[in-house]
């Protein structure tokens, strides 16, 4: 039995502690929102927030949740409000086919709650871990730049 | 049948047919049915019969006054359902905030068969063609209708063409007429605008939908006229894609999300799969005692060449598949090596009895004449198409008849295919298709979806296979990997006199390897080298390699020549103002002329691919032996641009993809399988390589080509071409990464 909380709510599961998070989340409280992408941690489709933190729940045991808070992408927007991320990723048109954006929003978000306004080189090192195989970065930087605004020391240029 | 009598329909030139009915309520829907002739030969096997109309574009107008375009491609990302819809609305003239995609399977009304096919329906007073198409399945009327294959870059230029527009002008053609019956006034004096209808010397108006009823008892129009560019006012203008807010929140269903509840649906089980590694190798025995004693474990399913373990949830069945033990029957592939694959192109190139494809004037003599010759062979490995979600299928069989939930590139085929796999009538199958999680080709196979309807129905409830990424990169239907030699001849002020190309294995476009440069004699020719690695469209199809091929041995010819590679692909190009023109405008925009920094350097290409032209100017930054692309300058021509922004996007996109694949794309194959298995040892790219990207779009005019795969081919070739004028070091073989690079170090 596990008890942790999952986007605000309560949540007690008679799961196995060594399910990852990730078949925990879309099968057992259907939250098909947070992607499997590889299961070994390596392309971010996963991601969602442990206490905050970025992690990928393919590889996330579902005892390391285990009085926690989980957010997952529905619950990243604020009572029914987007998050600034989701709006900034419409008016850029970010996604194409789509099925990594979850987590490269989870992943931003995680980003934007520890550096409001991050450099290039922050944008990188935070987001490369997660993949696209449609080839959205560019949009994807300039989503998280229009949230952020520039960097507070200097203009952050090679951003496309 | 009766119902044909209550039909109206209308011809509509030598290959369509429009036809219109009236839905429960009132509701005007018409169709359009082009012929299957029309379209490429490659698709007309998939047609029962050579004149069968069928219908591939709906609109239907509520009473509600919404208009909801009906599509029949796979949205995969490439943003087809929007811009399918906007050429749809244009000629409707209808309010683009009132129109509306159906996505069948998304959508709750459509969720179940009997409803769905009740809703369209209605009390069956749809046209008898109609009628014939959605009883055959229900087979959905979002993708298909037609031969609804997404994939070669076709959606826009056939569909929205052909249909979509048509459909669109014929529905105005008869609110208006309905219109001017009940007004009593000429037709000419009714103007449509944002799906209102408005007469001004009587000062009446009113919406589309107080029409519909009335124009769905009027005949079709003959040939309803369609609008010249001037008077566009959705095409044209980069209107945002409607899928995008279901993409942010996580509320977009892929097959990966699916979870159906038809009426009476026992509780859906998961299940994963393992096929033999060795492509063409058979299940020899299996012992599953231990995968069967572990908690949430139900079935282990033997399908011949693979097998599948059915469990609770995707956990459980992922752990009964690690603990079974499986003695595969190899066959006799067990030991060829990728050295093998190579050895056996480079024998069948050096056989003779190569199929000569182009041969213009006499390269032989040419070549022999030449007062410089140049000769040099490429290689590009096999690549996977890695998509972002794992192939999965969902699947229920039971009492004769069945429903398949999955994304395909190919619903009417995969209909046709499980139907064969389970001895069922077509009409017993339900194709639900759902949103694409990036595709590129891969979705265009069935073998994913026939496992699991076979699982499904040895399991006797219904079942979501979902491969492992380990699974889908070691059973993919691969880019073939290729051998291509060339020979080119230059007369002694540097002009080529001379082009002769010959490789391995011939598949699709035909026209890929061919080049539109200006060379008297030319040869082109194929030897055939099969090899036991299945074969797979993949982004470009065989443009990906041959792109790279013909642009960078052009490239070479220019460098032997001692000329600057974009002009001397410029005089060659005089007899086409069409690539020329791109080829300027790429060049323009990147300012091929200026200096760059030391250890940079600047490459070009040119591929023509599914009626559009694309031109690349890449630049380069070599260093620590590691070339990276800094820009890409991209000019693109797709004719006419329906939605501009969205044919950035996917040329942003096939650019990502073709310089993931030449920076790191490489299966290799060992003891018959592949060696690759996830992306820690099939790496893409990231976001930390990522270049910047401009994109200039030339709206040349002519007939409409495709917007999803023409960005990937000028890719490889430019960064190839640029690494060359950054290093001297020429690029033969990719992936790129495998060799290291020296900035200034010459060949």
């Amino acid at each position: 039995m596990i008890e942790f909380r999952v986007n605000g709510a309560a949540q007690r599961l008679d799961v196995e502690a060594d399910m990852p998070l990730l078949w925990v989340i879309r099968e057992h409280l259907n939250l098909p929102g947070t992607k499997f992408g590889c299961g070994i941690g390596q392309c971010g489709a996963c991601t969602v927030h442990l206490d905050g933190e970025a992690v990928r729940a393919c590889i996330t045991p579902a005892s390391a949740a285990a009085g926690r808070a989980v957010t997952t992408i529905e619950g990243l927007a604020d009572s029914g409000e987007r998050h600034p991320l989701q709006t900034a990723w419409i008016d850029e048109q970010v996604p194409q086919c789509g099925y990594c954006q979850s987590g490269q929003i989870m992943a931003a978000a995680a980003l934007l709650a520890k550096t409001p306004h991050p450099d290039d080189a922050s944008i990188d090192a935070a987001m490369r871990g997660n993949i696209c195989r449609c080839g959205t970065y560019a949009r994807i930087r300039r989503a998280i730049k229009r949230v952020a605004g520039p960097p507070p020391a200097s203009g952050g240029e090679n951003g496309a | 049948m009766a119902r044909k009598r209550r039909s109206a329909i209308g011809r509509w030139s030598r290959r369509a047919i429009i036809t219109a009915g009236v839905m429960t309520g009132g509701a005007l829907v018409v169709g359009v049915a082009v012929r299957p002739g029309h379209r490429a030969p490659r698709l007309r096997p998939l047609v029962e019969e050579d004149d069968e109309a069928l219908l591939n574009a709906w609109v239907k107008i509520g009473l509600d006054n919404t208009v909801t375009a009906i599509v029949p491609h796979a949205e995969m990302g490439q943003g087809v359902h929007s811009a399918l819809a906007q050429m749809l609305a244009d000629e409707l003239d209808a309010d683009w905030s009132q129109v509306r995609v159906m996505e069948a399977p998304a959508h709750p009304e459509y969720a179940n068969y009997a409803l769905g096919r009740g809703y369209l329906l209605g009390e069956a007073q749809v046209p008898a063609l109609l009628v014939d198409t959605v009883d055959g399945g229900f087979l959905k009327l979002s993708q298909a209708m037609d031969l609804q294959i997404t994939g070669g870059s076709l959606s826009v230029r056939a569909t929205g063409t052909h249909a979509m527009r048509v459909a669109g002008a014929a529905a105005r053609d008869m609110l208006i007429r309905a219109a001017a019956a009940e007004w009593i006034v000429p037709k000419d004096e009714i103007r449509a605008t944002a799906s209102r209808l408005a007469h001004s010397p009587s000062e009446r108006e009113a919406p589309f939908a107080a029409f519909a009823a009335a124009a769905a008892r009027l005949s079709p129009p003959f040939q309803p006229r369609l609008k010249t560019p001037a008077d566009f006012k959705l095409m044209g203008s980069s209107v945002a894609r409607q899928d995008i807010p279901a993409k942010v929140d996580g509320s977009a269903v892929f097959g990966m999300d699916v979870d159906p509840a038809l009426p009476d649906m026992p509780r859906m089980r998961v299940a994963t799969v393992r096929a033999c590694p060795v492509f063409q190798g058979k299940v020899g025995e299996v012992e599953d005692a231990d995968a069967l004693a572990l908690p949430g474990v139900e079935r282990v399913v033997r399908l011949g060449d693979a097998v599948a373990v059915v469990g609770r949830g995707y956990w459980h069945a992922s752990r009964g598949l690690a603990a079974l033990k499986i003695r595969w029957d190899v066959g006799d592939h067990g030991q060829i090596e990728q050295h093998d694959v190579f050895a056996a192109f480079d024998a069948a190139l050096a056989e003779g009895g190569a199929e000569v494809e182009v041969a213009v004037g006499d390269a032989e003599t040419a070549l022999a004449g030449a007062a410089t010759k140049v000769e040099a062979t490429y290689r590009v490995p096999f690549l996977a198409h890695a998509a972002m979600e794992p192939l999965n299928c969902v699947a229920w069989v039971r009492g004769g008849v069945c429903d398949v939930w999955t994304g395909s590139q190919n619903p009417l085929g995969l209909r046709a295919a499980v139907a064969d796999a389970l001895s069922l009538d077509e009409r017993a199958v339900t194709i639900h298709n759902t949103y694409l999680g990036g595709a590129f080709g891969r979705r265009a196979s069935y073998d994913y979806a026939l496992q699991a309807v076979r699982v499904a129905k040895a399991a006797g409830v219904p079942v979501k296979l979902v491969w492992s990424r380990e699974e889908d990169i070691a059973q993919d239907k691969y880019r073939p990997a290729c051998v291509s030699q060339f020979s080119g001849g230059l007369d002694a002020s540097g002009r080529p006199v001379a082009w002769r190309n010959r490789y391995v294995n011939k598949h699709e476009p035909a026209a890929a390897p061919h080049i539109p440069y200006d060379i008297a004699n030319q040869r082109i020719e194929h030897a055939s080298s099969p090899t036991h690695v299945p074969f797979g469209v993949w982004r470009s199809v065989d443009h990906s390699q041959h792109g790279f091929f013909t642009e960078c041995f052009i490239d070479e010819l220019a460098a032997a020549a001692g000329q600057d590679p974009y002009r001397f692909r410029r005089d060659l190009l005089r007899h086409s103002p069409r690539h020329l023109r791109v080829l300027d405008a790429a060049a323009e925009a990147a300012d091929w002329d200026a200096p760059v920094p030391a250890g940079r350097g600047r490459g070009i290409a040119l591929v023509e691919s599914f009626g559009t032209v694309v031109a690349e100017v890449i630049e380069v930054a070599v260093a620590d032996g590691r070339a990276r692309a800094v820009q890409v300058t991209c000019a693109v021509d797709a004719g006419f641009a329906v939605n501009p922004a969205g044919l950035v996007a996917q040329m942003e996109s096939g650019i990502v993809y073709g310089l993931s694949a030449a920076l790191h794309g490489e299966v290799t194959i060992t003891e018959g399988r592949v060696r690759q298995s996830n992306f820690h040892d099939y790496p893409v790219m990231r976001i930390d390589e990522m270049p910047r990207i401009e994109t200039i779009i030339v709206n040349g005019g002519g007939p409409l080509g495709g917007g999803g795969e023409p960005g990937t081919p000028p890719a490889a070739p430019a960064l190839a071409n640029a690494v060359f004028a950054a290093t001297g070091v020429r690029v033969r073989e990719l992936p790129l990464g495998k060799h290291p690079l020296r900035a200034g170090a010459r060949a």
